[in-house]
């Protein structure tokens, strides 16, 4: 019996959950979209989020690039098809690694950052100062970022596609000799703006998911510094997962 | 005891948190003008009952007025309307620490009338003045302030934008006696200047006889007893008796191990 009852605690556990995620992403979507707006804050978020993550989603794109290159040149040498290399590492990056790279990365900077800042406003009692001063938490706090990282993502995952590509590049010309006149074409060649379009529709998606986890767990943290510690882990390790389960279904949905 | 509108009026307000009943039925009239002090110890459900007049806790069970207008389950637009009367002055100060001094005091201003941030600054400055800080911490992180400044700050930030009724969670807990003192001068003169109303949580008696017209004491989640400040010295209570005497043997018997 105990093993069936520690059953039922655990689903309801888990639709409570559920629910309370489902409530805050509604009246923070719902916040989105009613004034009073805050351009101020979301400039900064904007900035925060886009800009100040371009080195290290840049860096992984550069890397990520350079061993797609690498890998796909061993492995195809032995079929003969090594000139499918550029169309394997554009497509790869546009497609699949672009975004789930920096989506990945953004979560463990960014969503660990709302997380932590947020959750210590929680239990330092700034959030409800907030309200005793007649601002909306949601609306100060939470639809700036939630905002910021949709439009943001896309972006970092544009840059992220053009320096990935770039690395493709150099190590195919630079260290496996291709010609570079060839390469830039067979890399255009059989690219489509589906491709491309579909990985911004993702970058969107994660960016919503990534402000969505950072501010949900650090708004509902407590208990001081261990529970601060709690909801960042929480943040990004729920950020991340569902932006792998996310890019799943994504994939499904266009390509299918 | 005027027969006017209480400023703040609760009826058998309750609030549970799973098993546990935290407030019991508080009954509470809070007349215009007045300064009320609830006393009680620790986790007797002083700072919830705070929370749930402001808004922030939702209670299980009875009514809470404000200026006659029953805000128990009130939300959005009329819940902002109704903040505007209230400023609070928190235990932990709970400034912004993302701003300078001056934008957390007019915070209320900026964000919440949508007033110039020039002007702002200027009442800002003004506020701080009347709480005894100079226009040089203005620019300051709170993080740069001591605690007794920042409770400076975090009082000028509650009178602000002028409130009709002031909550002080607290307001001197951590402070050495000297500054608890000062603190209590400045909330029995912001409180008069306004005109407010005023309802205070505290477990430090000279605090409470200090700031308070009247004094009520909670315990187990219910107003077990309240009257004017000058009679809370024979109150004929034994339980009020042992917590202004500060004795650990009487009624009150404290949990001293973990439920």
């Amino acid at each position: 019996m105990g093993f069936l009852s520690g059953i039922g605690r655990a689903t309801l556990v888990f639709l409570a959950a559920t629910g309370r995620l489902a409530l805050f992403t509604a009246r923070a979507l719902s916040h989105c979209v009613r004034p009073p707006f805050y351009p101020r804050l979301l400039v900064q978020q904007m900035r925060e989020i886009g800009y100040n993550s371009l080195p290290v989603v840049g860096l992984t794109a550069l890397f990520t690039g350079m061993v797609l290159a690498l890998q796909s040149y061993t492995g195809f040498a032995r079929f003969n098809a090594s000139s499918a290399i550029a169309t394997v590492v554009v497509l790869s990056i546009t497609r699949e690694l672009g975004p789930v790279m920096a989506g990945l990365m953004v979560a463990g900077r960014v969503g660990a950052a709302m997380a932590a800042e947020i959750g210590t406003m929680r239990v330092t009692e700034q959030v409800d100062a907030l309200s005793t001063l007649s601002t909306n938490p949601y609306k100060y706090l939470v639809a700036p970022r939630i905002l910021a990282g949709t439009l943001m993502l896309p972006c970092l995952v544009l840059v992220a596609d053009i320096i990935g590509v770039f690395g493709g590049y150099v190590v195919s010309v630079y260290r496996l000799g291709f010609n570079p006149t060839a390469y830039l074409s067979s890399t255009v060649q059989y690219l489509e703006t589906i491709d491309v379009v579909s990985g911004l529709v993702k970058a969107a998606a994660f960016g919503f998911i990534i402000s969505l986890m950072g501010c949900y767990n650090g708004y509902h943290s407590k208990g001081g510094a261990q529970g601060v510690g709690a909801a960042t882990t929480h943040a990004v390790v729920s950020a991340s997962t569902m932006i792998l389960m996310i890019n799943y279904l994504l994939t499904g949905l266009f390509f299918s | 005891m005027s027969t006017a509108t209480p400023k703040i009026e609760l009826s058998g307000v309750k609030k549970a948190f799973g098993a546990k009943k935290v407030l019991d039925g508080v009954d509470l009239s809070v007349a215009k003008g007045e300064s009320f002090v609830i006393i009680g110890g620790s986790g007797t459900g002083k700072s919830v009952m705070l929370k749930s007049i402001l808004g922030l806790l939702h209670p299980d069970a009875g009514t809470i007025k404000v200026d006659g207008e029953d805000t128990t389950r009130i939300g959005g637009r009329a819940r902002e309307r109704v903040m505007t009367k209230f400023g609070m002055l928190f235990q932990g100060g709970a400034l912004f620490d993302s701003l300078p001094v001056w934008q957390n005091v007019a915070f209320g201003l900026i964000q919440g009338q949508g007033m110039k941030r020039s002007q702002a600054r200027d009442i800002a400055i003004e506020k701080l003045a009347a709480v005894g800080l100079g226009a040089d911490v203005a620019n300051l992180s709170p993080a740069e302030l001591s605690g007794g400044m920042q409770k400076r700050v975090g009082l000028a930030r509650a009178i602000a934008t002028t409130p009709e009724i002031i909550f002080f969670d607290e307001p001197t807990t951590g402070l050495d006696p000297i500054m608890a003192d000062v603190i209590n001068d400045l909330i029995v003169k912001c409180v008069r200047d306004l005109g407010a109303t005023a309802l205070t949580i505290t477990h430090d008696m000279a605090s409470a006889r200090k700031i308070s017209d009247r004094i009520g004491m909670l315990y187990q989640g219910k107003l077990i007893w309240q009257g004017p400040t000058s009679s809370i010295d024979n109150s004929g209570n034994p339980y009020v008796d042992q917590f202004i005497h500060g004795r650990a043997e009487g009624p009150i018997q404290m949990q001293v191990k973990l439920a």
